[in-house]
């Protein structure tokens, strides 16, 4: 019975969005920190997501149809950290220049908001597909 | 007379509960580079599913003749969509959502079909 299918593809999907919005959390919770060193700086952290190709199981007619979601991995952000003149920060470096990390706040929080509205959706269907095998199953009553 | 009293409700109960499926995979892709969205065309998998391809050999008196046209079969195609983005998912939530929502009432509305073809036949049965 495909529908069950639902329940793991939706539910790797909510795996998936949870990291996503760990990751934002973490970001967003690090977005003032500063160093010293511009290698030692926090960096915005963005998982990748990846159809999982491998789990070609049942679907429609053997094709792969329901596959779900997975994090292939966390990638850091590239930009280049802040640099902020403050000579009485005791991290700043010889030159009185602190590294404020390259988190873009507005970034994240539509990357929460996305993150968020594709939670509520795979939960929907989780409720949906629930429905209807409730109902299914109580089929000639 | 009972081989096919639920008529193509049957056949539409099991393609609608395999396109749910098929959309909540959409759903679930929708922020996942690259992936195309699919979906199953309705109305040519439904057509295709009355003629089965092989029947069972029967060699014995005994033996049951097993309607294989029970799974329908097709082939997944691509969504083309109205506006593809960037990174190359053609997932567009709205569309999926309306999909599965519509997938979601036809496939209640086989359901009551068939619930309502087993209440006839348990009133002919019983008798009152």
């Amino acid at each position: 019975m495909s529908l069950f299918n639902v329940f793991n593809v939706s539910g790797s999907a909510l795996n998936a969005e949870t990291i996503r919005l760990n990751t934002t959390a973490s970001n967003l919770a690090n977005a003032e920190s500063v160093s010293g060193d511009s290698s030692k700086v926090y960096r915005a952290r963005h998982p990748v997501f990846q159809t999982m190709m491998n789990t070609a199981d049942a679907g429609f007619d053997g094709q792969g149809a329901a596959t779900g979601v997975r994090v292939l991995g966390v990638v850091e952000s590239q930009a280049p950290p802040l640099m902020r003149y403050q000579p009485d920060n005791p991290l700043a470096n010889k030159d009185g220049y602190v590294f404020s990390s390259n988190v873009n706040s507005i970034e994240e929080m539509t990357n929460m908001i996305s993150a968020n509205r594709s939670f509520a959706t795979n939960i929907e269907a989780i409720n949906t597909a629930r429905d209807l095998l409730l109902k299914t199953i109580s089929m000639g009553r | 007379m009972f081989e096919n009293i639920f008529g193509i409700h049957e056949q539409a109960l099991l393609l609608h509960g395999q396109r749910v499926s098929v959309l909540a995979t959409n759903l679930a892709n929708a922020d996942t580079p690259n992936y195309k969205a699919r979906d199953i065309d309705f109305s040519e998998v439904l057509a295709r599913t009355g003629d089965a391809p092989l029947p069972l050999q029967i060699t014995q008196a005994a033996h049951i003749t097993f309607n294989d046209s029970e799974m329908p079969a097709g082939e997944l195609k691509y969504r083309n969509p109205y506006q593809a983005s960037l990174d190359g998912n053609t997932v567009e939530m709205p569309v999926e959502q309306a999909a599965f929502s519509e997938n979601n009432v036809r496939y209640q509305a086989s359901l009551m079909f068939i619930n309502q073809k087993i209440a006839a036949l348990q009133l002919a049965i019983a008798g009152q």
